[in-house]
């Protein structure tokens, strides 16, 4: 079964763009980007990117069937639901005044 | 398939037709775990999401109590052991008994590193009384910032507390299965609990990715 997971080399180089990623992460904390959001939307993009490597290597999720990833992808959609749905209340309350 | 090769292993239950298929079942039943947990800690994102969008300047300025060096530490040091733990699956499903026992084991090893610094980062929350409740009294933030800061911190200890739970959970469960590891009860052909595991453990390490730049890297005026 060894032979549907990734190889050692696939394993380090996830591991080194990974640690290049935290430090990426860190040093744009500390970057003015001209506006508040804009950091924060580098830092989640940076972690959403962290997050699939993780995903796809470390978890073999790329390397398993389908199905799997159909899983994965409904579980974070419906977070993305959550979130997204709440904030169009929490949001939009100072528009009206 | 090897059918018959594979029903005699004494692991497949009687109900798979083979290891494979047992297997296959075995990973999406986990990863369905692995939702209930995302959603588990995603009420946890959302409610810090709220506030977020509620105080921003304040939790810039509670942000400000964090440690960032430590952050940076925790998460160097949970990156590695999530490294270790997918090299320990590997070791596991190449059959290697010693090698899989080790990775095992060095990946406790980083979970304790990183439940230490905790704990040390939390003995200094509660030292300069930046936990919530009667006792919050934060000196070095502005009084029309406590609102906010309180709420930053509840967030603080509910997120981080909780995946230190997940963490404290997972490390007698990694000796565990070290040990079944060094004692040979797992093949090339059988390895699915550690590769379980290990699904676990890359998703605690998730969470901390999304926890680093949310909880300590908030304001980009402060200086290193």
């Amino acid at each position: 079964m060894s032979e549907h997971g990734p190889s050692l080399k696939t394993y380090v180089a996830v591991f080194v763009a990974l640690l290049l990623l935290t430090m990426a992460t860190y040093t744009a904390a500390y970057m003015d980007f001209g506006s508040h959001s804009l950091n924060v939307l580098v830092a989640l993009g940076i972690a959403v990117m962290k997050a699939t490597l993780v995903i796809l290597f470390f978890m073999h999720v790329k390397y398993n069937e389908r199905l799997v990833s159909v899983f994965v992808v409904a579980g974070f959609a419906w977070l993305a639901l959550l979130i997204v749905g709440t904030l169009h209340d929490y949001w939009t309350r100072g528009w009206l005044g | 398939m090897s059918e018959h090769a594979a029903a005699a292993h004494p692991r497949l239950q009687h109900h798979f037709d083979s290891l494979e298929q047992q297997k296959e079942a075995s990973v999406l039943g986990m990863w369905t775990f692995l939702v209930t947990e995302i959603m588990f800690f995603g009420g946890l994102f959302l409610v810090y999401t709220v506030y977020r969008v509620m105080y921003p300047d304040s939790f810039a300025v509670a942000s400000r109590e964090l440690n960032i060096f430590l952050g940076l530490i925790n998460t160097i040091v949970l990156i590695g052991s999530s490294f270790t733990m997918a090299m320990g699956v590997h070791s596991a499903a190449l059959g290697r008994k010693r090698g899989t026992a080790l990775w095992l084991i060095v990946t406790a090893l980083l979970g304790l590193v990183f439940l230490g610094v905790k704990v040390g980062e939390y003995q200094e929350k509660f030292e300069h009384h930046l936990v919530p409740g009667t006792h919050f009294a934060p000196d070095h933030i502005p009084v029309e910032h406590h609102r906010g800061a309180e709420a930053y911190f509840s967030l603080y200890f509910a997120m981080t507390g909780l995946h230190a739970t997940h963490m404290i959970i997972g490390i007698p469960m990694l000796l565990w299965l070290a040990a079944m590891a060094y004692r040979g009860r797992f093949s090339r052909a059988y390895s699915t609990p550690v590769e379980m595991f290990g699904l676990y453990w890359h998703f605690v390490d998730i969470i901390w990715i999304f926890l680093f730049p949310l909880l300590y890297l908030i304001d980009p005026s402060r200086h290193h």
